[in-house]
């Protein structure tokens, strides 16, 4: 594929839930090994997007492509075509093991090589020593690393992350970080969902801000940190918080 | 005393059949969330076939592939022409299908078969071994425990030890996450519907020779011995549709032995009340299962 055909591109993108408009027309690209923040306020519709993007939602218009082609119809599609997720509300089987856990999104592989991934992926992540512990028993930080191996253990080329710092004190965040970082270095994009500014700030390449479904500013960190728009969706964040 | 021994070797033995077909229901209850009341009818529906395969044949150990294979396909019939197509919103629509399942299967087998029972012989002896003089257990019986450990084994493994089984236990946990995860979960509700009823076939197979014989209601009993130990066991739990399955067995067992076989049933409901007042839930119940 040439460098200039984004990762993800959306476009138009409209989705309804019986009236309520979750989503009006919203647009933004990711490019290979890019790193996008996607913020705003609280119902801003952020998981919404991520949830077009999965095929979990459908949109009432608009389009989205990942590597240049129409995103896959159904969510079983995205693992062959190089999309993992993350969900906020982390969505791990509590009663599997973290091993286990890791597995899943390899199970399908018929050479065997599933279970050298997964061990090699907790290993990267710190929850070697955890593989038999059921994910039950675990801290919340360390279910949040299990969430994130399990995105990461195929390798994806389209990484979408629905608050990975939420929760997580500033080691954790720091962590965080880092592996976020390595990966764009190593090509992977990434999209993030993320209420924590400082965070934010310091992986993303570029900034989307939505509110109330709509794309309110766009551009890198700084220019969207001296965006008024921005400060004016946030001070309702902070009103209603 | 050696009559003790007797009825719990026995009991053993019949309570594995019911723990194996009590298993056949958690497998389904777990992949589609539906406690299927047609799956003593699929059940002998496929024992018919095997009936027919041993008939042809003359051989017992044909008719059980065949009964095993006969299950499968009824079960995959089920779920893909019939189950698939019911609203899954809430689990009624389903159990109510199942249930017009059981009048339409049963009505069939009447139908083509009319109502008496076909005997079946059993490969090996009925007549128990005995110990210094106390007998204790049938060849077939001692065949019978061999086969439902093998099964429950073979489960284990596959559930525990495989790949497939990993897949069929996330998307039976969590559907919705674990298509996300790129697994083909409406393939593990067919595969779950499929080997359930495959053991459940198993399971309706084995007892028929130590019955009176097969008929459209030859699972009648068991379903409902089954069922007890599924809702005893908590439905979602596979050791206690074995240990409830052999507790079933053996109470049926000792009170048919020592109260009179019209008592059995009566102790069946006795146990299954006690268990729901104290435990409603069930015994094994844990409050896991659907996570996200
Ligand atoms: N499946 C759904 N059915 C109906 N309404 C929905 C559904 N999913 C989301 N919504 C609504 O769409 C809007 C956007 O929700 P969304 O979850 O995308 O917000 P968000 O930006 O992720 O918020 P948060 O920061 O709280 O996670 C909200 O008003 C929400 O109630
Ligand atoms: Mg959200």
């Amino acid at each position: 594929m040439s460098s200039s055909t984004p990762r993800l591109e959306v476009d138009g993108l409209t989705v309804t839930f019986s009236g309520l408009t979750a989503l009006d027309d919203v647009g933004f690209t990711v490019g290979d090994g890019e790193t996008v923040a996607l913020i705003g306020p609280n119902g801003a519709g952020k998981t919404t997007v991520f949830n077009a993007v999965c095929s979990l939602v459908r949109p009432a218009s608009g389009s989205i492509r990942i590597g240049g082609r129409r995103a896959p119809a159904t969510p079983t599609g995205l693992l062959e075509r190089g999309v993992a997720r993350t969900l906020q509300g982390l969505g791990l089987f509590e009663s599997l093991s973290v091993l286990e856990n890791v597995l899943v999104p390899l199970s399908g592989r018929r050479d065997g090589s599933g279970r050298d991934a997964a061990l090699e992926t907790l290993q990267r992540l710190d929850l070697a020593a955890d593989a038999a512990t059921p994910v039950a028993a675990l801290s919340y930080p360390a279910r949040k690393r299990v969430a994130l191996a399990r995105a990461l253990a195929t390798r994806p080329q389209l990484l979408l992350l629905d608050e990975p710092a939420g929760g997580l004190g500033p080691d954790d965040i720091a962590e965080l970080a880092d592996v976020v970082r390595t990966l764009s270095a190593q090509g992977c994009s990434v999209l993030l969902v993320e209420h924590h500014v400082d965070f934010v700030m310091d992986v993303a390449d570029r900034i989307v801000v939505l509110d109330f479904g709509r794309v309110v500013a766009c551009g890198t960190p700084d220019e969207v940190r001296a965006d008024p728009a921005v400060e004016a969706a946030y001070l309702g964040l902070e009103a209603a918080a | 005393m050696d009559r003790i021994a007797f009825l719990l070797a026995t009991g053993l033995a019949r309570g594995l059949v019911i723990a194996l077909f009590a298993l056949s229901l958690v497998i389904i209850w777990r992949a589609a969330r539906i406690v299927n009341f047609a799956q003593a009818a699929m059940a002998v529906v496929a024992v018919f076939v095997a009936f027919a395969v041993t008939a042809l044949t003359d051989s017992f150990w044909l008719g059980l592939v065949a009964a095993l294979v006969a299950g499968a396909v009824v079960g995959y019939a089920v779920e893909r022409w019939l189950i698939r197509l019911v609203p899954a919103r809430t689990p009624l629509p389903g159990m109510i299908v199942a249930i017009g399942l059981v009048m339409v299967l049963q009505a069939g087998i009447g139908i083509a078969f009319g109502p008496q029972h076909r005997p079946m012989a059993a490969p090996f002896s009925e007549q128990p071994f005995t110990v210094g003089g106390v007998p204790v257990l049938s060849p077939y019986d001692l065949f019978v425990l061999l086969v439902a450990l093998g099964v429950v084994g073979g489960l284990a493994l596959l559930f525990n030890g495989t790949t497939l089984g990993l897949q069929m236990r996330a998307s039976a946990m969590a559907p919705e996450v674990s298509r996300l995860l790129g697994v083909r979960v409406p393939r593990m509700v067919t595969l779950g519907w499929m080997l359930s009823a495959a053991v459940a076939s198993l399971a309706v197979l084995l007892l028929v020779p130590t019955e009176l014989g097969l008929n459209a209601h030859s699972g009648d009993v068991l379903f409902v011995h089954a069922f007890t130990v599924a809702v005893l066991g908590g439905l979602d739990s596979p050791v206690g549709a074995l240990v409830g399955g052999i507790v079933v067995g053996v109470l049926i067992s000792l009170v048919t032995g020592f109260l009179g076989a019209g008592l059995a049933p009566i102790a069946v409901l006795a146990l299954l009340t006690l268990v729901l007042l104290v435990r409603p839930g069930g015994i094994f119940a844990v409050k896991e299962a659907r996570t996200a």
